[in-house]
């Protein structure tokens, strides 16, 4: 017994040994193969470029096959992607890697939330795209927000998020509402409030356990997104309390808010998933790139029940660019490669399996669904209803702090409102504190 | 324990004696291989400076990476802390002086997240603390598979942060969740426990006191076995029941191990970081919609790397560091008391 628990001890040291002497190999490994590939300028001696593309959430490249294609036609290249799932954690970390001038990847995905912050004080940190590609190529607004002053395109847009309403047929029908996905959009077409109105109607007959709408910050967020002021004028100053496009949203909200109609779920939260999957509420506001998400989300059971119908109005709510650091050691490669992944070719596959929408005017012609989505949501023509909505979108002025103050009106302001039951009043006061901490007032 | 500490205070005038300084080796050793006093050849010169410098080449690996991992980022963020400094343009600061601490303490945020981290802290390190006792007395008995009982007491701990919080998310889930829907079995109104104020604080202890019980009632178990049975054979002559034996001679005898967790479970609370994050989800730094759950440790994430103001997070930072030196201190003083009292 003895000898024997012994000789298993010694050979589970000898075995920890191995597996971290093991790990420093391999590190070293890693290490000497990119050395070699740097000497070698890049393309030559059998030594591979290996180019990292750092991303947040899902962007749909490696799903959409593009990444193996690129390699397939490149076979001096190698594509890493490092996926950091949250928004949150990628943008800070990006900034100081950035501002650090090493540890960035080859290429850096950008949120729209946080463009206006890159352009305004990281521009000296990224390649001037601007002069490498056919600009006239991306929808002017979506160029216009990584242009800094003196006209420097720091990013290359990749998808944006025109506005629909997705919903669920089967509860509208038992509430006895319009299901025509037609009918609908001219029932609240225009204005965000007669879909509040309709919401009403919805609660009135509603099948047990469900609401009309999600959150009330949905609500919010895809009012606000039609409109061209938010929280910054075009010149830079914040508005965000005078501003009468946010005004206009915030009410809206306040009337979802206060009138029972929302399952009072966050947003990305794992509750909110599970009010996909158990059918907890009938609507959804609808960017392209919510549609990938129901499909996940919703699963089996949502297959046919979901349509989708055009929004009150045109909006835009997220989409993201992709920019090329200076501290990157293969920019030429990364510039390359980033040009082909935001061609309209490659933003139409990406549709195709993700449904994220392209910034790209050329490739509306010839978006084509998955045959699946086009099966989950009844057969919507969700190219012709998002293509629609993406020619309309007006242009917005973002600002350096255009995400935290978001997130103090929707999950300060909104949220008292819908889930502690304060007045309006106190919401926005609460959002009037939250916003001046953030901007140090 | 002194003759290490001399050897070490005077090395130059101890290098003969140093070797037979060491605890054990009576002061008349020269062995292991010491060569005869006075030959002042290059060896045993060799072997002197060998004497003086090894057991500072021994401990240097922790102070070397204590220095650049600990005190260079202390220095660092104290300096931080004196200037305006965006996470935007790190190197643009200005010089700000106090500014950072008088908006600090001129901030209904910051007051609300000292008085909850003040708060779940006791809300959770108390039945945490009280529970692991029980749990030790009960280990503590002969039982079968003993060993299987005590590891079983330690998985929770050795799950991580967020897998366990993300259950716990779920099942406080103010739509469906478990929780609300036990509630609901016996006739209580479900709660919405992440917006609820006493709701989520408690919400947020349990995680804590879930993952932190099992290791706490270890250690007050090793603690237990360690006291003399024949304390226990006594007092059971002089007719003490298991209650009373636990009361006058367990807890008498655990005494500096209660004061060790308690301790250890103020550092962890006042540092009380990644659970409450998790619970809140998206934008899970501000701690609730009315900061309900925000801790100093959330509040300083918020401030730095929400809305990049790194200036006053470093001011919230070293406020953190004084206050936990100042619980240190007020816990040095009860333990000396406590000494003297025994």
């Amino acid at each position: 017994m003895r000898t024997s628990t012994r000789g298993s001890r010694r050979l589970m040291a000898l075995a920890a040994v191995a597996a971290l002497t093991t790990g420093l190999l391999a590190g070293c490994a890693e290490d000497s193969d990119d050395g070699s590939s740097n000497e070698g300028g890049g393309n030559g001696g059998g030594g591979k470029t290996t180019l990292t593309i750092g991303t947040f959430g899902v962007f749909g490249y490696k799903q959409a096959g593009l990444y193996d294609e690129y390699m397939k036609s490149h076979p001096d290249i190698s594509i890493k992607e490092n996926v950091t799932t949250r928004t949150d954690v990628y943008w800070p970390k990006t900034l100081t890697r950035l501002q650090a001038g090493s540890g960035t990847d080859d290429i850096q995905a950008i949120e729209v939330g946080n463009i206006t912050e890159a352009v305004q004080t990281q521009a000296d940190k990224f390649v001037d795209l601007g002069k490498e590609v056919d600009k006239s190529q991306w929808l002017d607004w979506k160029n216009t927000q990584a242009t800094t002053k003196d006209g420097k395109l720091i990013g290359l847009g990749t998808d944006i998020g025109p506005m629909a309403i997705c919903y669920r047929k089967d509860l509208f029908e038992k509430a006895g509402l319009e299901t025509d996905r037609a009918k609908l959009a001219e029932q609240w077409k225009g204005d965000w409030g007669k879909y509040v109105d309709l919401g009403k109607k919805y609660m009135k007959k509603a099948p047990s356990g469900t609401k009309f709408v999600d959150s009330a910050s949905s609500v919010y967020n895809a009012a606000l997104g039609g409109e061209t002021e938010r929280y910054y004028d075009k010149d830079g100053n914040v508005v965000w309390d005078k501003s009468a496009g946010v005004k206009k949203a915030w009410n809206v909200a306040m009337d979802v808010a206060t009138s029972d109609m929302s399952a009072k779920l966050k947003q990305f939260d794992k509750p909110w998933d599970q009010g996909y999957a158990n059918g907890t509420f009938a609507t959804v506001a609808c960017p392209a790139w919510m549609i990938g998400y129901i499909q996940e989300k919703s699963g089996e059971a949502g297959k046919g029940k979901w349509d989708v119908a055009a929004a009150p109005t045109a909006a835009n709510w997220g989409g993201s660019f992709i920019g090329v650091p200076t501290a990157g050691k293969h920019q030429k490669e990364a510039v390359a490669l980033a040009k082909w992944l935001t061609a309209p070719e490659q933003q139409a596959k990406v549709f195709a399996k993700q449904a994220s929408f392209p910034s790209t005017p050329s490739a509306y012609g010839s978006l084509q669904p998955a045959s699946a989505t086009q099966e989950y949501f009844s057969g919507a023509p969700i190219t012709q209803i998002f293509s629609d909505s993406a020619k309309t979108i007006p242009t917005q002025y973002l600002g350096t702090k255009d995400q935290p103050i978001g997130t103090a009106i929707t999950d300060i302001g909104i949220l008292q409102v819908e889930q502690k039951g304060k007045s309006p009043a106190q919401g926005w006061d609460a959002a009037t504190a939250e916003i001046k901490d953030v901007l140090g007032q | 324990m002194s003759s290490p500490k001399q050897a070490l205070a005077h090395p130059a005038s101890s290098a003969d004696a140093a070797p037979g300084d060491q605890p054990g080796a009576a002061p008349r050793a020269h062995g292991r291989g010491t060569p005869p006093p006075g030959n002042d050849s290059w060896r045993s010169r060799l072997y002197r400076w060998d004497m003086k410098a090894s057991p500072y080449a021994f401990i240097a690996p922790f102070f070397i990476v204590f220095g650049a991992f600990s005190l260079v980022p202390l220095l660092y963020t104290a300096w931080y802390s004196l200037h305006d400094v965006q996470l935007a343009n790190l190197d643009g600061q200005t010089w700000a002086g106090l500014k950072n601490y008088e908006n600090l303490l001129s901030s209904d945020f910051f007051w609300n997240a000292l008085w909850n981290t003040f708060t779940i802290g006791v809300i959770s390190t108390v039945p945490q603390l009280v529970m692991a006792i029980g749990l030790a007395h009960l280990l503590n008995y002969k039982l079968r598979g003993s060993t299987v009982w005590r590891v079983v007491m330690l998985t929770p701990y050795a799950t991580s942060v967020a897998a366990a919080t993300l259950v716990f998310v779920l099942l406080y889930s103010w739509d469906g969740g478990m929780i609300n829907w036990l509630l609901d079995f016996v006739g209580i109104d479900p709660v919405n426990w992440r917006e609820s104020d006493w709701g989520s604080q408690f919400a947020v202890s349990s995680i804590v006191i879930w993952r932190w019980t099992g290791y706490n009632a270890l250690i007050y178990l090793a603690a237990m076995q360690a006291i003399p049975a024949d304390l226990y054979e006594s007092a059971a002559i002089d007719g003490a029941n298991r209650w009373q034996q636990f009361i006058h001679v367990t807890i008498p005898q655990l005494r500096p191990t209660i004061l060790f967790t308690v301790v250890v479970s103020t550092i962890g609370a006042t540092q009380l970081f990644g659970e409450p994050l998790l619970f809140g989800g998206v934008s899970g730094s501000k701690g609730g919609s009315e900061h309900q759950y925000q801790t100093l440790g959330l509040y300083m994430y918020d401030q730095g790397w929400i809305i990049g103001n790194l200036g006053k997070a470093s001011a919230i930072a070293w406020t953190m560091f004084l206050i936990l030196l100042i619980v240190a201190v007020i816990q040095l003083l009860i333990s000396r008391r406590l000494r003297k009292s025994q």
